[in-house]
């Protein structure tokens, strides 16, 4: 497994132009505010498009060289910073939007890994940040995704809340081997979490 | 208060081209909705005034333009006739399309604003769980925007109930065929003695398009982040 990452953008005022490389485990990009972080993960998901560059992921090329594959084949789970639960779906109905036939985790899985069950009936309007995250993962996880994207995903939580989901991010790093892209500007997060560390500077 | 025969015609016969005009226009309501809320091109701002022109021209002159255009000799008039043998001129129909247009702007606005409401972040979110564009409409998109789109459908009925001069300049005033009810109730204006029948049919009119606004305030509602269409 690995990421191969170069790629430039212009976004209003700022150029962003970031090239790492990334492979199994938990890779942090760590850096401050602003130093378009997000967006980076935008472009590896297809929801933003490079003005230049290539994104290869396990050797499978997502994007450069004339592809763009739209995100939808591009199999990665995003944890997005505030969660982006569906509004109008109860959180069972959140989890398996984006379940797939040929999944290599079952829902059950999934649910016992993040300690869901009690949550699947309520609406996301209801949850607090810290179970909001939880289902984003779990939704994440159920996409059948190749990889993880994971953006500032503790940043809205308190250190309690956020010491339970880093301990899920653990589980979802060890247990399931999922490479994942994480991106923070929390020192302690990263320490405790990375396998390897791609410093991003303003 | 009883009404007449001819009355309960005339409210059964607004109900009817109200209701045709409106769901016939739903779907172009919504298409010119979607593109100007998240369409990107040319000509975008153009589009935009000929959807709002109903609602600031004189209502005669929408009227006379839809005269020229689907009357017997106009050029949409003839091959609607021709291939499909249908005939708007002095029919009820007719009063169905007047109020269609005159309601568009109204219909429009309100579904535009819905869509606008629809965070696109959660869009994108659905394209990275594997949802293609036309999955993410039909479950995030359209779900979302729904009750601003009931509500259009309501405020364009209740424009429609009320609709008076494009109307009565493009179908005339035939009863039983084009009288709807501002038509019936200007007619009974003009009549001697006609101020019972009036009475009748403005309660009926004022009934009918309060329980359209707060139909339509109602649904409107129901979406977080949004109290007004108008």
């Amino acid at each position: 497994m690995s990421f191969e990452v170069d790629v430039r953008k212009r976004l209003g005022d700022a150029d962003i132009a970031l090239a790492f490389a990334g492979g199994a485990g938990l890779t942090a990009l760590f850096g401050p505010s602003g130093s378009g972080k997000t967006s980076l993960l935008n472009m590896i998901a297809g929801l933003l498009r490079p003005d230049a560059g290539r994104i290869v992921v396990d050797g499978e090329l997502l994007f450069g060289d004339g592809v763009d594959l739209p995100p939808e084949q591009r199999h990665c789970g995003y944890v997005f910073q505030d969660g982006r639960l569906f509004p109008h779906m109860h959180v069972r109905a959140n989890l398996t939007y984006g379940r797939r036939g040929d999944s290599w985790i079952g829902f059950d899985d999934v649910v016992a890994l993040l300690g869901l069950e009690s949550l699947l009936d309520r609406w996301p309007a209801t949850l607090s940040g810290g179970e909001t995250q939880r289902v984003a993962l779990g939704r994440a996880l159920l996409s059948n995704p190749r990889f993880l994207l994971m953006d500032e995903p503790l940043a809205s939580l308190d250190a309690r809340r956020a010491g339970e989901i880093m301990t899920m991010i653990e589980r979802v790093r060890d247990q399931l081997k999922l490479p994942i892209l994480y991106v923070s500007h929390n020192r302690a997060e990263v320490d405790r979490l990375a396998t390897r560390v791609v410093p991003i500077a303003r | 208060m009883t009404l007449s025969p001819d009355e309960w015609q005339v409210i059964l016969l607004s109900l009817k081209v109200a209701l045709v005009g409106v769901i016939a226009t739903l779907p172009v309501a919504f298409a010119l909705a979607y593109l100007l809320a998240r369409g990107r091109f040319p000509g975008r701002v153009l589009l935009d005034a000929l959807v709002h022109l109903p609602l600031v021209l004189p209502p005669v002159v929408t009227g006379w333009l839809l005269l020229i255009a689907f009357g017997r000799t106009g050029p949409l008039g003839q091959w609607l006739e021709r291939w499909l043998g249908i005939t708007l001129m002095f029919r009820w129909t007719g009063a169905a399309l007047a109020a269609a247009v005159m309601a568009l702007p109204l219909m429009v606005r309100a579904m535009r604003l819905s869509i606008e409401a629809v965070d696109p972040r959660l869009e994108g979110a659905a394209r990275t769980l594997g949802a293609g564009r036309w999955r993410t409409f039909l479950t995030i998109t359209l779900p979302l925007s729904l009750p601003g789109i009931l509500a259009g459908l309501v405020l364009g009925f209740a424009r429609s109930i009320g609709e008076f001069g494009a109307t009565i300049s493009f179908v005339s005033n035939i009863p039983g065929e084009t009288r709807t009810l501002p038509i019936a109730i200007y007619t009974a204006l003009q009549v001697p003695g006609g101020e019972d029948a009036v009475r009748r049919l403005a309660i009926i009119s004022v009934l009918l398009s309060l329980a359209a606004l707060i139909a339509s305030e109602t649904l409107v509602r129901r979406q977080a982040g949004r109290s007004h269409v108008l």
